[in-house]
Order: structure tokens, then C-alpha cells, then sequence
């Protein structure tokens, strides 16, 4: 008898954004040093992944103004790889020097989200990035390519699928190795997550596929598991789901990797993670942040039972 | 799992197999979709058979069709076999004729209806700290009587030494204004709850068992089978006197004493309670620790002794799987999920963490998906922020909280 759920993925990668995504939309600024150990604790926690910190203009995104600091501070773990966002080829360059060896770009699928967030369109941000895949391919350093608001989007509503694969499309040919689609603002459900699945997998492998799901309506793990079913096997989270939703004050932003986790060994996937090593890096970030932790898994695992 | 032999010629421009009169050259086309089967590359068996008028094939395939969706099954006898293919309104069928066509990969079936059942004010309300006087639990539930829901379970008739929360039972069920189209249906333990609930004015009754001993006992001081010669009690009465009885299986997932608990238990008194005569059977992830491979593997365990269409899921979301688990039942046919407005009552097994699934989020995930309530998600967010303004706490739900902000 074929198992029920026979075209999930026997091994998932999960791409840790914490250290980004996370702090970039957390109210309190952490200093680099905490960055820094959170980052190391996470390297011991079996992440292959670890996204690092951004090299965008702090004029623009202050948490991210110790990004030098944060690269050249962190123990590199071999096997691990700690990608850095670059929106452009300046930021690559400063990447670069600071030691970085992955970065990530980031394109949007709403026109309107591209002006108001990069002030640009989407067709002048891939023209940018054309100028880093040229750098990165020069350097040998891998790109992955983000596509934002894939299931929506705050300012234009409905995001038509076909948009969404027409970007995909485009950071895949330009040399991206993987293409992150991600839900920006939670509102997708399992529906709409196949429908544009679909779409995209016409244009790009689905092995080159990982979703980006937020937890703002509590949809996420919902939408990973029909990624997951749809032969998608890497997933961005967030330890301790940080980084609230900028475009909804007080509402969660990015999935919980302890609650990811926790789903993906519930069905028998492999990560690789070790989840009690991944929920100390949760409790320490929580606490230099002096907020609770949005896992559920966590908020479980530390009351008596 | 059938076997079926047929000849059929693929059409590329159409997209559909149809059945080859003529004999002729034909594709097969090697990525036969079904509904979990739809990885990219295909994966399942065809064996050729060829024969002098026409080709056949044999091609071994897995179908599952869910109670009340669009596509049917039909079986006469083993020498008319059909191929089903293709989800909801695009795969039909003819006796003996079948007209095939691809669904797009990916697609999952689903009921086109789900009824919410909603336990917020009594497995809500029972497992908050505060309690909350019977002017409020009366006002928390009409206000729910107004949103479409068309259940709402409305108080407990146990012991109110052993629930104080629930100890005005009687005074909330008069108190009530009874909706014509809404249910009220509350928990009676044994007979002694049930006559009680039935002087209240009770028209509908449900029985609480459990998957684990351990938990049973510890519960509610008895084992699993002396619980279910208490339950056979109540259900004779229920059927003198016409009363519906809902049955509810705890620990279906997994007990706060035994850890994770076989799917066969879970069966074996699923099947008790509805060969007893409860319409309905919900299945509770009490501790909230299942995930959707362990609500498939007990759902395929229990499917094959109860019917889905009288089976009901009830998760928890303390460990925050409770979407992803509800989204697996639905895929398996089940169409009838619990939760509480507001995720309203914590674990009483992990102090400080959630219990409840929030109605608000599931109603966001199935009407997001096209899967019809009934229920007005806008009206349960308003009666959440009532109840979480009279508890004097934070909404557990992820959409009244977004929604509940600036924008």
C-alpha cells in the first residue's frame, strides 16, 4: 500500500532567518555580541542554513547597522552555510569584504510592494540584481533569489500566480540556486498556496523551491505542509518565531523553527536539527529580547507536565 | 487499492482519456495524477497488456473518494472498473464509460462544507483559571448563536465539585436563548448528569471516553470499559427519549501518562461508542502532541470501522500543529472539526501553554479555501473580543490578532 503521504520529501533543509528576518522586525535593537552568540548557538544546534545579517544601508534597517561586525564575529561551523542579504551591488561588495561567501536578493511579486518597500519597480530590482548575479558569478559566491509577497500582498490585495512564476522565473535563470517564496504578510492558506505552487513549478524545479511562510493569521505550518506534499523540501523559519509583521502591529510575523521542527519529525522528515539545542537559542534570544517566545512548541516543552 | 483494465486512447489536445473504439496508435502518458500521488516524476505501477483488438492496460491505483464531494465512485462488478482520476468537478463518471481528465497536480479533495462545532463555552470555559459568572457564559453563547455556527456545546453536568467552573449548569442551559437552527448539546458522564441535563431542558448530550487507561482512570476514576457501561446507560435513555448523543475519544494522539497511544486503540472505542448509538464521534488530540502523520495513521486506522461522515477532529493546539492536523483530516474526508472562539482554555496539562484550536483561525484556513461554513468569520471575531474582555486576557487567536491591529 502506498503511505498516505507519499510524495513528501524524506529530508528537509531548513533555512534558519532568525538572525535576519528575526531581529530585522523585532522593536528592540540587540547588540552584536548577542547577534553574534545567538548565531553561534544556532550553528550547534545542526542548521545547515543561518542566515546572518543584512547588507542594506542602516539609514534604512538600524538593526542590521553591525553587519560587519556580526560576519567577521561569528564562528563559522564547517558545513554550515551563512548567506547575507545584498540588495545590490554596493551591498555585495560590502558582503564580500566582510567574508561573506552566500548571499540572497530579493524581488517582489506586487509592483506596488516593490515601490513602497525598495522604491523601485520590480523590473528595475531585477535589473539591479542582474549586475550582482554577474558580481556573484565572477567571485563564485551562490545567490538565492527571495520572491515576497507570493499569496498576497498589503498594498495590491490578490497576487496573481502567474506573477509570481514569471519572477520565480526570472532570479532562477539569472542564476539564482534556489528561489524562497514567501508569504510576507501570513495571509495564504493551503488553497492558494498549491494554486501558486503550480504555477511556479511549471517554470522552475520544484527542487529548487523553498516556501517562506508567515504566521500572522496562525496559517504557516498549514501552508508548509502542502508545500511539503507538493514536493517542495526546504523551509525558511524563524527560532522562537522572531520578527513580528511590520504591516500588522502586535501580530506575529515569521513560523517558529521549534514548531516546523517539530511537525516535519512528527511525520518523519529529516532535518537534522536537534530541537532541545534549537529551543536554547529560542530562550536566549527571548530573553536578551525580553519578549516570549511565539513557539508553541517551546511555550509547551518549558510547563510542567 | 484495484486493479483496473481498460482501453483507453489519450487525447493530447483535450487532455483526457477517452475510451478507444477504433484500434489504433495512442499515447499513455506516464504521470497519472492522483490526489497524493502528485510528485512531478509519477510514481506508481503500469504493466502492458496488449491483445489483439485494442490495447489494455493494467494500472494499480489507490482511490479515495471524500463523502459529499463532487466526484463519486461507482462499482457494479469486477468486469466494469473505472479509473478515477481528477478531483472534484473535473472528474465524472459513466457506468461502464468513464471520461477521464487530468486535475492539475497538486490539488487536494476536500469537503465542500465543514460544520464547526464549537466548544468554547464549555471545554473553553472549563479549562480557564478565572470562572466566569452565568450572566456572562449566557451572553458568550448567544452571541455565538448569531454568528451561523450551528453547534455550540453549552455547559457540562458533572459534579461541580469535580468541574466548578461548570457548576451552573442548569441556570446557563435556561438561560440561554435557543436559536432555532443552532444545537446546544452539553457533556453528561453518566446517568445521574443526563437526567439532570434532561430537567434542564437538554436536547442533545455528549460522552466523553478515552484511547488511554491511564488517562481514564486518572480522569475520571474509572477504567475504559466500566466508563463505557456508564456511557450504554445513558445511551438507552438517550434513545427512550430521542436525544442525539455525541461521542468524544480522548488522547486520540497521544496521553499526558502513556505518551503516544495506538491507533487501534483509538478504533476499538470509536467503534464502541458508535456502534452504541452516538451519531457522531469526535477525536481529540487532548494534549495537542499529534502531527499529521499520526492523525493520517489513527484516521486510516479508525476509518476502516467508522464512517467518516460520522467522525469529528478535535486538536489542540498546544504544540501548534493544530491547523496542519485539521488539513490532514480534511484530505481524508473528515468534515466536522471542534474548536473554541478566542482558543479559549488552556492544557490543564501544560500550565501556561494553549489548549484549544482558535474558530477564528480554522474558519480564516477553510473559507480561504473555498470550503463553505456557514459561520461569519467577522461576528466570531466580535464575540471573541467580548469573552477575552470579560476574562480580562489576550485572544489565542493569530486572526483576531491580526485583524485586531492597524493594518
Amino acid at each position: 500500500i502506498i503511505k498516505y503521504f507519499g510524495s513528501i520529501p524524506r529530508r528537509v533543509k531548513i533555512v534558519e532567518v532568525g538572525p535576519r528576518d528575526g531581529l530585522q522586525n523585532e522593536k528592540t535593537i540587540v547588540p552584536a555580541e548577542t547577534k553574534i552568540r545567538l548565531i553561534d548557538m544556532l550553528s550547534d544546534s545542526g542548521l545547515s542554513v543561518i542566515e546572518a545579517t543584512s547588507f542594506v544601508s542602516p539609514k534604512w534597517v538600524p538593526q542590521m547597522a553591525d553587519q560587519m561586525e556580526v560576519m567577521k564575529g561569528i564562528r563559522r561551523k564547517p558545513g554550515v552555510s551563512y548567506p547575507v542579504l545584498t540588495p545590490n551591488l554596493k551591498g555585495f561588495q560590502a558582503a564580500v569584504e566582510a567574508g561573506a561567501s552566500e548571499v540572497a536578493i530579493f524581488g517582489a511579486a506586487s509592483e506596488l510592494f516593490s515601490k513602497k518597500n525598495i522604491n523601485c519597480s520590480v523590473e528595475e530590482s531585477l535589473q539591479r540584481f542582474e549586475q550582482v548575479m554577474v558580481a556573484a558569478k565572477a567571485a563564485g559566491v551562490p545567490v538565492r533569489g527571495y520572491v515576497s509577497c507570493v499569496l498576497g500582498c498589503p498594498y495590491e490585495g490578490k497576487v496573481a500566480p502567474a506573477k509570481v512564476a514569471k519572477v520565480a522565473k526570472r532570479l532562477y535563470s539569472m542564476g539564482c540556486y534556489e528561489i524562497s517564496l514567501g508569504d510576507t504578510i501570513g495571509v495564504g492558506t493551503p488553497g492558494g498556496m498549491s494554486e501558486m505552487l503550480e504555477a511556479v513549478s511549471k517554470v522552475v524545479p520544484v527542487g529548487a523551491l523553498a516556501v517562506h511562510c508567515h504566521d500572522t493569521y496562525g496559517q504557516a505550518l498549514a501552508n508548509i505542509l502542502v508545500a511539503l506534499q507538493m514536493g517542495v523540501s526546504v523551509v525558511d523559519s524563524s527560532v522562537g518565531g522572531l520578527g513580528g509583521c511590520p504591516y500588522a502591529q502586535g501580530a506575529s510575523g515569521n513560523v517558529a523553527t521549534e514548531d516546523v521542527v517539530y511537525m516535519l519529525h512528527g511525520l518523519g522528515i529529516q532535518t537534522g536539527v536537534d530541537l532541545p539545542k534549537l529551543m536554547d537559542a529560542g530562550a536566549f534570544i527571548c530573553h536578551s529580547l525580553n519578549r516570549r517566545t511565539s513557539s508553541k512548541v517551546s511555550q509547551a516543552t518549558h510547563c510542567k507536565l | 487499492m484495484h486493479l483496473c483494465e481498460f482501453t483507453y486512447a489519450y487525447s493530447t489536445n483535450t487532455n483526457c482519456f477517452k475510451k478507444n473504439n477504433n484500434i489504433g496508435q495512442y499515447l499513455f502518458v506516464c504521470h497519472l495524477v492522483l490526489p497524493f500521488l502528485h510528485h512531478p516524476k509519477g510514481t506508481f505501477t503500469i504493466s502492458e497488456q496488449f491483445e489483439t483488438q485494442g490495447q489494455t492496460f493494467s494500472v494499480l491505483i489507490i482511490s479515495r473518494v471524500s463523502p459529499g464531494s463532487t466526484s463519486e465512485r461507482n462499482h457494479t462488478s469486477d468486469s466494469s472498473v473505472f479509473l478515477e482520476v481528477g478531483l472534484g468537478s473535473r472528474s465524472c463518471f459513466k457506468q461502464n464509460d468513464p471520461l477521464i481528465s487530468f486535475q492539475s497536480l497538486g490539488a487536494h479533495e476536500y469537503p465542500e462544507f465543514v460544520k464547526i462545532v464549537e466548544v468554547g463555552p464549555r471545554d473553553g470555559l472549563q479549562n480557564e483559571k478565572e470562572i466566569v459568572p452565568t450572566e456572562v457564559k449566557v451572553q458568550l453563547i448567544d452571541r455565538l448563536s448569531d454568528t451561523g455556527l450551528s453547534v455550540i456545546e453549552a455547559t457540562s453536568f458533572v459534579s461541580s465539585k469535580w468541574v466548578p467552573q461548570m457548576a451552573d449548569h442548569t441556570e446557563v442551559l435556561q438561560g440561554i436563548r435557543k436559536s432555532p437552527n443552532v444545537r446546544y448539546p452539553v457533556l453528561t458522564p453518566n446517568m445521574h448528569g443526563f437526567q439532570n441535563a434532561l430537567a434542564a431542558g437538554a436536547t442533545e448530550v455528549a460522552v466523553f471516553g478515552s484511547a488511554s487507561e491511564t488517562f481514564s482512570r486518572k480522569n475520571i476514576n474509572c477504567s475504559i470499559d466500566e466508563s463505557m457501561l456508564r456511557f450504554e446507560e445513558v445511551l438507552n435513555a438517550a434513545k427512550d427519549q430521542q436525544i442525539p448523543v455525541r461521542g468524544y475519544v480522548s488522547c486520540a494522539l497521544g496521553c499526558p501518562h502513556e505518551g503516544p497511544i495506538d491507533p487501534s486503540k483509538v478504533t476499538e472505542v470509536a467503534k464502541r461508542l458508535y456502534e452504541m448509538g452516538c451519531y457522531e464521534v469526535s477525536l481529540g488530540d487532548t494534549v495537542g502532541v499529534g502531527t499529521p502523520g499520526s492523525m493520517a495513521a489513527m484516521l486510516r486506522s479508525v476509518t476502516r470501522e467508522v464512517p467518516c461522515r460520522a467522525l469529528a477532529v478535535h486538536c489542540h493546539d498546544t504544540y501548534g500543529q493544530a491547523l496542519a492536523n485539521i488539513l490532514t483530516a480534511l484530505q481524508m474526508g473528515v468534515c466536522v472539526v471542534d474548536s473554541a472562539v478566542a482558543g479559549l482554555g488552556g492544557c490543564p496539562y501544560a500550565q501556561g501553554s494553549s489548549g484549544n484550536v482558535s474558530t477564528e483561525d480554522v474558519l480564516y484556513m477553510l473559507h480561504g479555501m473555498g470550503i463553505q461554513t456557514g459561520v461569519d468569520l467577522s461576528k466570531m471575531i466580535a464575540v471573541g473580543d467580548f469573552i477575552c474582555h470579560s476574562l480580562n486576557r489576550k485572544t489565542n487567536s493569530r486572526v483576531a490578532q491580526a485583524r485586531g491591529s492597524q493594518l
